[in-house]
């Protein structure tokens, strides 16, 4: 007999003190939590101009607990489904795995973004449905369709973020791509919650502590964007039919004034119903429009490098200004040649600059990274040259704030080492790195931040797309200068030839009148196909306010597209218009589709 | 009249206090139970349950007090009428009580609703003690035996007929009084056998093994193994349980490793012929040693494996489908959380969110929102284990505890068989109630509708309680009297 109670004080003890699943389960019973959507941040340009903003959208929810029966042919028919799609909702909504939160007694989405049409339609008939709710919810409207690559989008949130993230309910949406993703925890603002007791008839007999828990929705925080929308517009139109990028930065603060990725989509694309549709489209669209090749693609800068290794080589004293090697249209040393074109001989550092000259480079290159004098071997020659090219902004990501950044890559001794052997590499043996070719890779990003350091003579600013969030000190990452350690009086020197560039070297097709703009072209060789295109400059010469990168895949000569674009930028953005002895080439660029040939090619060769 | 003087103060206070104390708690539990947390009314208010039941707990009080005045003889006197009038009572409400959740156990008078079982256990108890006090009475003699078993099957049956399979159970408990008294404790072996024979043949009754099916396998077994122990227990041969043992591994591991390397086959064979060997082998053994107590090893094997023949057929055609389900679902052989076995399923949830402190008083959300059924009758121990956790709930079964023993105890001190036979009566009473209500609530035993004694709302079980317990004190106040 008193086995028997011994018995049942243990079953009692394993029951109350060591399982704890009881708990949870009795509050899934009594509990009904309310949830309360906050509206989403809103977005707006560097000059106040709205950008993102919600228009209302409707979710129907389900309480599978209080369905009961009911015309079901009559609700597919009203959201336009067949009875088939209706049981598969349900098969997927009650399918743990898909779907881990899954209770028959919370609210479950059933069919998201209803249009306003439909919600007429369904609201009048809802009471026919049984455990059947309408939720409001919002949409993203884009008062600019475009930027989608800065902007990213809105979507529901995945399977993984329900398991990382607690916050999150099946059936929530998160920000995907761009500074919704990377800013998505401002943007979200936090739920509400409303908790009601709900007895086992399922009627609400008040509130759970008399509302103690519950809290109000609070809404998300708007972004003010670096970007100048126009300037992202205009960029955007100057890169259609081509594919590359463009990337404006304000050098005094880092703010990146536009972030251009092209072939590129309306971000309204994946708003609503037809999201689904749009993004598998765009997912295997060959061109990779949603992959942001401003900042994640890496390609060999060319000769915009070239501006990094006069600041090295005359920092290092390898050179002076009045240093001058010679160039008969080309390096040549050891059976290596550097091809190069016809202008004056020898040559120093501006001039150099200005036409590009390779071999000026190769031969200064080579005897740094030769000098073992000074350095004490080729390894730590190498090195020196390194960090300063680390310091400029290369090699390691700028910790742009959006998502997917990429480093770019800037090669070490090691590196040279594992391949040659640790004394089988001199000077000439990596010589095309000294031209930006070989093993050196940069994103847009990063050839863009050149100018601005360029620009400041010394030092930059982390490159970032929002200016400010409401209500939030964002911390002073992006206000802390980093510099270079090249002397500023070297840097003049640098801008001097990117000013002769512009005036009578290889960029003169881009010069802006009234405004004395600097630049750098690039021609980048690379094994896929035809030369890269690619521009780097700042404009003014003297308090610039915008340096820019410009990179046309396979496109031919720096000039050809690169200096247009870049310099039609900032044209655009100095002073709001396109002055009309340039109108040609701006048409020239709207018209030009370098994707197109490519077709032409790839049909030619078969 | 000295006794009378006297019963205050040989009145067992004890029990009493435990009582009280039993009574209370049950009280503020109904208050608990049937609280509402949109329309809170107080303890002490007479239209909701709380009230009724103060009610139902003064009468009870006037209703120990005149028990307590009664002279103890009265009892004895009384127990063959009483127990008559409650056979009528039992039979007359099969035909007079309208259909309450499917069985007819309420005499409905005007506003008071009664059940009968509740007091018929009273007059079985009193009557049985009766029948045992008679000094010619043996319980080893069949005539007697039989006797006794009438007497308590008798309103079972009668119970049966109403419905009302629970109350009815409560009288079995009755028997193991009798083993108290003599009864031959074969009996309760027999009872135990079958107990464990069904729960092993329904509970694998699904499962199969290369052709063999299992459930009936392992009773098979089980009757070998009951059967070769009684005979070497008969013949104080342990020698030979052993030997007997080993043959029996080895010949149905041979044929098991056959139907698994070789040739499936159903193992059923093996064990029945191992069994009938074992019975012609018993049979060989009584003529050689003329033990006639192998003859009951032979019957009980026969029975038995008459009896396993049977479980398949009683159990599915003679219960109903509800109590086939109530059964399954305590088994663990089906889960069925929004059917029979959602009282279950809830009444456990609210026990174990209790936690160890408890959700404290009033705030148990299980029980208040109506998850949990019945949770101020039957279910109500789940108020105790959701609002008081498992400190409040082990208080509660301490407490019954320290009742049943001191009950024990009162009916050993008894200096007649009446008695001692009525004193354990009650302790058997209660203890079945308790087993099986918290069995049941916890999910240990199948759903069995019947009350937790002092707890459970409703006059006429907390009135039957009373009643047993009070007369139980009232023979034992005068113990050392005469009579």
């Amino acid at each position: 007999m008193l086995a028997v109670i011994l018995f049942y004080v243990t079953r009692l003890f394993s029951l109350q003190v060591l399982d704890n699943r009881y708990n949870q389960l009795a509050d899934n019973n009594a509990i009904f939590t309310k949830v309360q959507y906050p509206s989403r941040g809103l977005i707006y340009d560097r000059n106040g101009r709205l950008v993102v903003d919600n228009q209302p959208a409707y979710d129907l929810m389900v309480i599978p607990r209080e369905v009961a029966p009911f015309d079901t042919l009559d609700l597919c028919r009203t959201l336009g489904i067949t009875l088939d799609e209706y049981k598969e909702r349900w098969r997927n909504m009650s399918n743990r795995r898909l779907n881990p939160g899954y209770s028959s007694f919370t609210p479950q989405l059933f069919f998201s973004r209803l249009t306003v049409e439909e919600y007429g339609v369904l609201q009048e008939k809802l009471y026919r449905y049984p455990g059947f709710y309408i939720q409001n919810q919002s949409i993203r409207r884009y008062v600019y369709d475009v930027g989608a690559n800065v902007l990213g989008n809105v979507r529901e949130v995945s399977v993984q973020e329900l398991r990382d993230d607690s916050y999150y309910m099946q059936g929530d949406y998160t920000g995907d791509l761009g500074v919704e993703k990377s800013y998505e925890n401002y943007l979200r603002g936090e739920k509400g919650q409303e908790y009601f007791l709900r007895n086992a008839y399922g009627r609400i007999k008040g509130r759970y502590e008399n509302g103690a828990y519950d809290h109000e929705a609070v809404p998300g925080k708007n972004l003010t964007l670096s970007i100048d929308i126009e300037l992202q517009q205009y960029g955007e139109m100057l890169m259609q039919n081509k594919v590359g990028a463009i990337v404006a930065i304000e050098p005094s603060t880092g703010e990146i004034l536009a972030l251009v990725s092209s072939p590129t989509y309306k971000p309204s694309m994946l708003t609503g119903r037809e999201r689904g549709r749009n993004y598998t489209q765009l997912f295997e669209n060959p061109y990779k429009p949603l992959y942001d090749r401003s900042i994640m693609a890496t390609y060999p800068p060319g000769s915009t490098f070239k501006p990094t290794q006069a600041l090295i080589f005359l920092q290092e004293k390898m050179v002076s200004r009045y240093t001058a090697y010679p160039c008969n249209m080309g390096f040549y040393a050891r059976g290596i040649r550097v091809g190069c074109h016809a202008h004056e001989s020898p040559i120093s550092v501006v001039p150099a600059l200005s036409t590009s000259c390779n071999a000026y480079f190769c031969y200064a290159f080579r005897s740094m990274i030769d000098d073992v004098e000074k350095y004490g071997s080729t390894y730590n020659a190498f090195e020196t040259w390194k960090k300063y090219i680390v310091n400029m902004g290369y090699g390691y990501r700028l910790g742009v704030d959006m998502p997917g950044e990429s480093r770019g890559f800037i090669p070490n001794s090691d590196f040279y080492g594992k391949i040659y052997g640790s004394r089988g590499w001199k000077g000439i043996t990596v010589i095309s790195v000294s031209i930006g070719q070989g093993e050196v890779l940069a994103t847009p990003l990063q050839i863009a931040n050149l100018g601005a350091t360029i620009a400041n003579r010394g030092y930059y600013f982390t490159p970032h797309v929002v200016k400010s969030v409401q209500d939030t000190y964002l911390g002073d990452d992006y206000t802390q200068p980093h510099y270079v350690g090249v002397d500023p009086s070297y840097y003049e020197m640098v801008v001097e030839g990117m000013r002769m560039s512009m005036v009578k070297g290889t960029c003169r097709i881009g010069e802006i009148p009234g405004i004395e703009a600097c630049g750098k072209t690039g021609t980048a060789q690379n094994p896929h196909g035809d030369d890269h295109s690619a521009f780097m400059g700042f404009a003014p010469r003297e308090n610039p306010r915008i340096a820019i990168a410009v990179y046309v895949e396979n496109a031919g000569w720096g000039a050809t597209y690169g200096v247009p674009i870049g310099s039609l930028m900032m044209e655009k953005y100095l002073t709001g218009e396109i002055a009309p002895s340039r109108k040609w080439l701006e048409e020239r660029m709207l018209n030009a589709n370098t994707m197109i040939q490519e077709e032409e090619k790839d049909v030619a060769q078969e | 009249m000295s006794r009378r003087n006297n019963v205050w103060y040989s009145l067992d206070w004890y029990t009493v206090a435990l009582y009280l104390l039993l009574v209370f708690c049950g009280w503020i539990s109904i208050y608990a139970a049937s609280f509402d947390f949109d329309a809170a009314s107080t303890i002490f208010n007479f239209d909701a349950r709380s009230g009724k039941q103060l009610l139902w707990i003064l009468f009870s009080m006037m209703i120990a007090f005149v028990l307590l005045m009664t002279e103890p003889r009265t009892f004895v006197s009384l127990a063959y009428p009483l127990y008559i009038v409650f056979l009528v009572l039992l039979l007359v409400t099969i035909f007079v009580a309208p259909d309450i959740k499917g069985s007819r156990s309420w005499l409905v008078l005007g506003p008071v609703h009664l059940q009968p079982a509740e007091f018929a256990k009273y007059g079985t108890a009193l009557a049985l003690a009766k029948m045992l006090d008679n000094y010619d009475f043996d319980l080893t003699k069949p005539r007697c035996f039989f006797k006794a078993c009438a007497l308590i099957l008798l309103p079972v049956l009668l119970i049966l007929m109403q419905q009302e399979t629970g109350s009815a159970l409560v009288y079995l408990s009755l028997i193991c009084i009798l083993y108290r008294e003599g009864m031959s404790s074969l009996f309760l072996f027999a009872a135990l056998c079958a107990v464990v024979y069904f729960i092993v043949a329904v509970k694998y009754a699904s499962l199969e093994w290369m052709d063999t099916p299992v459930g009936e396998w392992l009773v098979l077994m089980l009757i070998l193994l009951v059967l070769v122990y009684m005979v070497a227990r008969y013949l104080r041969r342990a020698r030979f349980l052993y030997v007997s043992l080993l043959v029996v591994a080895v010949v149905q591991g041979a044929a098991a490793a056959v139907a698994y390397y070789l040739y499936p086959f159903n193992q059923l064979y093996v064990a029945g012929l191992l069994l009938m060997t074992a019975v012609v082998a018993t049979g060989v053994l009584y003529f050689k040693t003329l033990q006639h107590k192998l003859w009951i090893a032979v019957v009980f094997a026969l029975f038995s494996a008459v009896y396993l023949e049977s479980v398949d057929y009683v159990f599915t055609d003679v219960l109903g489908q509800h109590q086939r389900t109530r059964i399954e679902v305590a088994l663990g052989i089906k889960e069925d959380p929004m059917g029979v076995g959602y009282n279950v399923n809830q009444s456990k949830i609210a026990i174990g969110s209790g936690g160890f402190w408890g959700k404290g008083f009033l705030q148990g959300t299980q029980t208040k929102l109506r998850y949990v059924p019945e949770q101020d009758t039957d279910f109500i121990f789940c108020t105790i284990g959701e609002e008081q956790g498992f400190w409040g709930a082990t208080l509660v079964l301490t407490l019954f505890a320290l009742l049943l023993v001191r009950i024990i105890q009162l009916a050993e001190r008894q200096r007649t068989v009446f008695g001692r036979v009525y004193g354990y009566s009650v302790a058997a009473i209660i203890f079945f109630h308790l087993a099986v209500n918290i069995g049941m609530v916890i999910g240990v035993l199948p759903v069995i509708g019947i009350p937790l004694p002092f707890f459970s709302y409703g006059g006429s079980s907390l009135w039957g309680f009373t009643i047993l317990l009070f007369t139980l004190l009232c023979i034992d106040a005068s113990r050392n009297d005469s009579f």
